[in-house]
Parts: structure tokens; sequence; C-alpha cells
């Protein structure tokens, strides 16, 4: 199952003038140049993907264009005239829009109000025009072929449709190019394509679309061009449909990237851990599987089916109402995460930002927070003793910081994980769990964790790990876990499985006779 | 490393000593602030600078301080604690009260038993019944003045034998010159600065004031961090008590009302941010000295006791709009 890596695209490249131009755009930051002299250009009607490591400065440089920041040296020309953004309004009322990759919008609101929140249609006496507001909404949910209501609260949408309103604010003023930032990192892959047929119909309207994310796939379906950015820099623009992913990731490391699918463990002790009919009240239920010494285990399947909560049980976060869990051939019963990581289990969470680091803190201090007793003697921290566990993890997966009193909160994906990694690796877990290592994290980073983890199994770590991402699921897996809503549905050989087989197991089908999972 | 990384660690590394040297000046603002005060304070009076006004500052302002260590604690586990005010004016009557009866080593033992168990009923109803503590604390606020009342039956108590106890010492002694207050604050101060920045366990209570979800997911027991920060918040009103209680030798039954919001302006004029997971004891002890000062250089100048709340209040709101203005203009400087 090894992904085609000589994959390229069958969109050709538009022929027109360009609706959107930038020209040797230099942006400085104190102490740091984050873009260099960057060329880019939208044609209508076509999307131009952004490629580039994080921290290349493909957010920076798209801040630039929608007014966010102001570029230190160059030139913003839309539709032949020369702009200068002074904040996102004014680039919005021009007719470029960003969709953020956080969503922004007011739970509390409806769909109406979000969509025109900020340019609410007024009537005299500066009253809202409901019936307008409701009228402008339909038409707008209309072109984006949406089936919720205009008066739907937005809280009450999921992540799919919350995108949708947030596509929606971008079609207020009529957009002559919309730049995506990473739209897809929150979605499941049978929402994606309702996101592909939006993104499709804008370019049929002559729009220009500038796509930025860290999927290969995605980008070689969508795109006519890719342009790439390395450390600040412009590496260049090449057509799809001439180009394979092989020269465009050469493009953005600098190198050529080795998927090395023959590296999985291979060597298996006994049983590390053993779920045994495991139940939470409706989460999830009768959940049976085990991981072995040395064994990376998949558990793949769709947002919601359960996967996390599984995890968050484990580790003592959530209480089962029947079956056990076994940890090293004892029955465990956590009443508390402190009792599950002293167990040893160690949790990689979903949520790098929410549930992983104190983004406030420095890097040392995030690095030793699972294991203070480690580093301390009688309660008094050791400053030498926390400076050489940074290091000694700083130096073996190549953390990028100038220093270890950086805040994480500043530093790129990729590093937050290495970072929050690295803290689970100092308190030497027996089980470690994996949820979504690496989820918007750049290739380079992912494809060192993925080494990582492989070389942790194989020096004896039972590793679990959770992902939506097939790909990363088949390279990593001796074992694969299927769930689907709340129970498993199958367990694969890790080499032997047919991605179609997974897609079954883990949508439903086929579920009237659930393949009993093997202890 | 190549060369072009080189120029751009010792880019980022230059960067860090820059805003290094920024952020040391938006810190010391409100210190520049207090300097530039005390030096029109000083033109209006001549007493304001002599050694003996300052002792007098340092010394009224040592039970404020003493109160706000414990509350910074509270403070950068991420909550509030706004009971202060009633529990010093329930710690103050109670050792007071029970020193004619019982004696002073039991009514102090006494005294800071009860306290430290309001401090519990705190710590439970916020650390473990996860409830929100700024309505906590105000409805302990209220009820601990009840309990007070009730106690004392509405009326205030004293000491019969002003001149013939120990008990004075810890309001008005000296050791090696120094007030016996100034000497509990300062030892308190470093005590709990040390606790915070050296251990484990205020390590922790940053983690838990700066992401509590975040430290449950690292194996920290939130609950009971957040428990200990408000017993540590009551041991320091019963040691403000003893300082208090002994100094008037007796005790209004309403003694401690409106300590709660000095202790708040003292923290948040030193900088100490009320999200949590921020701040220190320095800087809380500097915030207060500020307050003291402010107060004491109104009353040299004749203003009535009252300006002062204005004055501080606008003062902390003045501190409060530069720091986000501050902040504004560095998120618009740099890369977020």
């Amino acid at each position: 199952m090894t992904p085609v890596h000589a994959r390229t695209g069958q969109r050709q490249p538009i022929d027109a003038d360009p609706v959107l131009k930038l020209e040797g755009i230099t942006k400085r930051f104190p102490g740091v140049v984050a873009l260099n002299k960057v060329d880019f250009d939208v044609r209508p009607g076509e999307v131009h993907a952004l490629l580039g490591e994080n921290g290349a400065g493909k957010s920076t440089l798209m801040k630039v264009l929608a007014g966010k920041h102001q570029a230190n040296e160059g030139r913003i020309i839309l539709g032949g005239e020369e702009m200068a953004f002074e904040n996102p309004k004014h680039a919005k009322r021009a007719g470029v829009v960003l969709i953020h990759q956080e969503q922004s919008l007011v739970p509390e609101m409806t769909v109406a109000e979000n969509i025109f929140l900020g340019s609410l249609p007024k009537k005299w006496g500066n009253r809202v025009d409901w019936r307008k507001l409701r009228e402008d909404t339909n038409a707008i949910l209309e072109t984006l072929k949406c089936s919720f209501q205009h008066d739907d609260l937005v809280g009450s949408l999921s992540i799919a449709k919350k995108q949708m309103v947030e596509i929606g604010r971008a079609l207020v003023f009529t957009p002559r190019v919309v730049v995506f930032d990473e739209p897809t990192a929150s979605l499941t892959d049978h929402e994606k394509p309702v996101l592909y047929d939006v993104i499709h119909s804008l370019c049929e309207q002559g729009v220009g679309i500038v796509y930025i994310s860290h999927r290969m796939d995605e980008i070689f379906h969508l795109s006519h061009r890719i342009s790439v950015l390395r450390d600040g820099e412009y590496t260049g623009t090449v057509n799809t449909c001439e180009t394979h992913e092989d020269e465009v990731t050469r493009m953005m490391i600098g190198r050529s990237l080795e998927l090395d699918h023959a590296s999985k463990p291979t060597d298996f002790g006994e049983n590390m851990l053993e779920l045994r009919n495991l139940t939470v009240k409706r989460i999830f239920e009768d959940v049976s599987f085990n991981v072995r010494k040395g064994e990376i285990v998949g558990m793949y399947g769709l947002v919601g089916a359960g996967r996390s909560e599984v995890a968050e049980t484990i580790f003592g976060l959530r209480t089962p109402v029947a079956g056990e869990v076994v940890l090293d051939g004892e029955v465990v019963n956590f009443r508390s995460t402190h009792d599950a990581v002293a167990a040893g289990i160690a949790l990689v969470p979903e949520d790098r930002k929410d549930q992983g680091l104190i983004l406030g803190m420095n890097c040392r201090d995030n690095m030793t927070l699972a294991s203070l007793s480690s580093v301390s003697s009688g309660g008094f921290m050791k400053g030498s003793a926390e400076r050489s566990v940074y290091d000694k993890y700083h130096q073996a997966m190549k953390i990028k910081t100038p220093s270890w009193r950086q805040k994480v909160g500043n530093l790129s994906g990729g590093n937050q994980q290495k970072i929050v990694i690295g803290k689970w690796l100092h308190t030497h877990p027996k089980l470690l769990i994996l949820d979504e290592p690496t989820r918007g994290i750049d290739v380079g980073s992912k494809a060192e964790i993925h080494a990582l983890v492989k070389d942790l199994a194989k020096s004896g770590y039972a590793v679990l790990v959770i992902s939506s991402e097939m790909p990363e699921v088949l390279g990593l897996s001796n074992r694969i876990i299927a769930m689907y809503d709340g129970r498993v549905t199958a367990e694969f050989d890790g080499d032997s499985v047919s991605e179609d087989a997974l897609v079954q197991a883990i949508t439903g089908m086929g579920t009237s006779a659930p393949a009993a999972a093997t202890a | 490393m190549s060369s072009a990384e080189q120029t751009k660690t010792r880019l980022l590394a230059g960067n860090v000593s820059k805003a290094g040297v920024m952020s040391f000046l938006s810190a010391q603002g409100i210190l520049i602030f207090f300097l530039l005060g005390m030096v029109v304070f000083s033109f209006f009076s001549e007493q304001f600078l002599s050694q003996s006004n300052i002792m007098t500052v340092v010394r009224q302002a040592s039970i404020i301080g003493i109160i706000a260590v414990g509350v910074t604690v509270v403070i950068i586990g991420g909550n509030l604690d706004l009971s202060v005010g009633s529990m010093l004016s329930f710690a103050t009557v109670l050792v007071v009260d029970l020193h004619d009866k019982i004696g002073p080593t039991n009514a102090i033992l006494m005294m800071f038993a009860l306290t430290l168990m309001l401090g519990a009923v705190n710590g439970i109803l916020i650390g473990f019944m996860r409830l929100n503590s700024l309505i906590v604390t105000l409805a302990m606020l209220s009820i601990i003045q009840g309990l007070v009342l009730i106690y004392s039956g509405g009326q205030n108590v004293d000491i019969a034998n002003q001149d013939g106890t120990w008990f004075a010492f810890f309001g008005r002694g000296y050791v090696l010159g120094i007030a016996v207050p100034v000497l509990l604050f300062g030892l308190l101060a470093i005590l709990m600065q040390i606790v915070m920045s050296r251990t484990g366990y205020g390590r922790r209570i940053f983690a838990v004031g700066g992401n509590p979800m975040a430290a449950v997911y690292s194996g920290i027991r939130k609950n009971w961090c957040v428990f200990s920060t408000y017993l540590i918040s009551a041991f320091c009103v019963a040691c403000a008590a003893l300082v208090l209680g002994s100094r008037v030798m007796g005790s209004q039954n309403n003694v401690g009302q409106g300590y709660e919001l000095l202790v708040l302006a003292g923290i948040i004029l030193g900088g100490t941010s009320l999200l949590g997971g921020a701040g220190s004891i320095w800087k809380t002890v500097i915030g207060v000295l500020i307050l003291g000062f402010i107060q004491n250089g109104l009353l040299l100048m004749g203003y009535p006791y009252y300006t002062q709340w204005i004055v501080t209040w606008v003062i902390i709101i003045l501190a409060v709009w530069l720091d986000l203005a501050n902040k504004r203009k560095r998120l618009l400087t740099t890369h977020s």
C-alpha cells in the first residue's frame, strides 16, 4: 500500500492574465526575515496551491496579501491596480478574502448573523434589515449548496458545516481571490468533496483560489499550479500536470523524502496493554484489543467513532462502566491521569494547543512537566537536570527553537508536537499512545515523527497510534484496529490489508456481522 | 550549519534579547510610574521620604502584603479569592476574643485551625467540586462575615490586659530593629517566591493556571493543586490576623472589610495577570508597596482617606490600559 509517489495532476494550467500579482514581497519581523523577495500570482478561475514546511512563510505571505501584515518591500497588484491594504477589511472590500485556519465564528449566533457579521444589511434608523439578511443569506447558502438553514445556530453545526459558513462570509463581498488556509485540517474524508465542489464552483465564476495545504493528494487533485516557499524564499512554480510529488517535496525540503515501509518493527514481546470488553456509556462499547511490546498498533476510524475516547479511558480520564484495562499483566483502574502516568502510560493528545502544551510556558518547562519528580530533589527543581533533559530531546528530535526560553506558543506545529512527544518520552512509559500525531504538521516533521515512532517501537515501546490518515496508519502499523460508531469493527494485519477493506470497516459497511476483535 | 542558518540563529537570538529589553521596560513601566509619583509626593510633603515615614508605610502595607502573597498563589493557579476580607475579620475577632478565654497559645492555634478550615471549604468547592471561584469566594465573603457577626453577637472584642501579654509581639514588636509585621511579610514573601519559582509544586501551580486541561493531560493532580492554593491563602490570612489583632489588641467585627479589594489592587498594580499561569510574588510585593505609598502620600498631602480609593483604581485602570496597548502593539509587529 505504498502511496503513489509519481502522482501527478490532470489539470491543465489556465492561460489568462493574473487577477492578482505579488511582486518582490519582503517582510521583516524584528530579527527575522520572514519573506524575502517572494513573487506569486493567481489567475482567474485557477486553483494555485501554495506549499512549504511550517515556518516557510506561507501564512505570513497570505497575511500580507489579506492586509493583516504590511510588507516592507514589494507590490500587490490586484486587477492591474497597485494596492496597499491597511487592514483585512480593506482587503476584503477589494475582493481578497482569507478563510481562516482557526474558525472565527460566534457559536451563539445564527448562520445569517455570522455570515454578515460586521456588515449586516441596514434599513432606516440604523436597524437591521432582517428580511434582506435572510434573503441574502439564502442566496449564499444556495451557491454553496448547503443543507442547513439561515436561522440555524452556528454552535449546533458540524465542523464541516461551520467551514461552509466561514466560506459564506467570503462571498458577501464579491470575491476576486479567496485564500484557503488548511481548509481540510478538521474535515473527515467524506466531508471533503463538499468543499472541493465549492472550490470548483468558485473557479467557474472566475475567482482565483489560493490553496494552502500539507496534503499532497488534495493538492494534486485540486490545483492547476503549485508554488513552493522554503525558509521565506520563493523556490518556484510548476504546472500540476507536469510535476509529481517527489519533485514538489524536493522543492519544499531541498531533498527527496524516502518513505521507508520496510522499516516497521518486527520483533514483538508480550502483551503490554489488553482491553477486555471495555465500555463507556453512550461513547463506545465492548472494545477489546491488545498491544504488544515492540509493536505499533494503529487505530483507524472517522472522527467521532470513539477512538480518542478509548485512549482517554486508558489514560484515566473516563471511567468505564464495564470491561477491564490490563497493563503489563495487571488489571488497572485509574482514577486520574496522575495514576495512569505513574503506571507508565503516556498520551500525546489530539489537540496540541488545548491538551498538550501550556502555550505561555517555555520549551524546557513544558518538556519536563510530566516528569517533574525526575528533575527535582526534595521538591526543589534542579535547573541543570532540567536543561539536560531539554537538550537531550532538543537534539534527538531536531527541534528548531532559538532557545529553551522560547514560549512554546511561538513555535511551529511540528516543533510543538516534538516537544509534547519529548515530554512523554522522558517519563519512560510502558505504553505510548499517540492521538493524531501529525495533524497539521509539515511533511518534513511528519517523516521525522514517523521514523521516531518506529524507532521507539523497535527499542521495545508498545505504541498505539490513532489516526484519520490512511497513509499514516498503513505506513506505521503492524496491526490496525478499525472503529466505527463506538465499536471495533475489524482487526487487520498492517502489511496485507487492502484500502477498500479498511474503508468499509470504518464506514460501517458490512457490519451486520462485525468481525470479532481478536484479543 | 550553513552560514544562512547561522545568520538566522543569530538573528533569532538577537530577537530574544531585544524582546527581553522591551519586555523589561514594559514590565518596569509601573515602577517608573511609581518613582515619578514618589518625586511628586516628596515635593508636596517633606516628611514623605523620611526614614520613619517609609518604615511606617511598609509596616502598614505588611498586612495587605501578607494576604496578597497567598492570594497571588491562588491567582497564578487560575482562580480568585475574594473571601480573604471577611476571613481576616473572622480570624482577628477569633484570636482576640479567645486570647483572654483560653490563653494566647491556644487562641493562636485555634485561630489557625479554623481559618485553614475555611480555606479548605473554598478549596473543596472550587478544587474538587469545580465550582466557579468568583462565585464561591464571593458567597464565602458574605457567609463568613455572617458567621463573625453571629459569633460576636455584633459586639466588638478586645484584650483586657494589653500590656501584660507576649501576644503584643506580633503587631508591635521589633527584631533587630525591624518591625515584626514587616519581618513576617518579608519572610512569607521570600518563602513563597522560592516555592513558586524553584519547586515542582510551584511549577504545577503555574501549569494549572496556564492551561488546566493540558495540566491534567500531563498527569498533574489539578484538583489537589487548586485545593492547596486556598489553604495557602487561608494560612496567609491567619498570619495577617495575628499581626492585626496584636497591633490593635481588639477587633471590630468587620475589621477586614474591603481588604479583598486592596489585596487585588496590590496584585494588579504589581502586574500579575488575573488570567492565571503567570506572575510572581515579587511583583505583588512591589505592587503592595506602591499601593501603600499612594495611600500615605495622599494623606500627607492632606487629602481625606477616601480619595485613595479613587486614585488607586484610576491608576490600576491606567496600568491595565497601558499594558494592553503595549500588547496590541507587540501583536502588530510580530507574527502571530
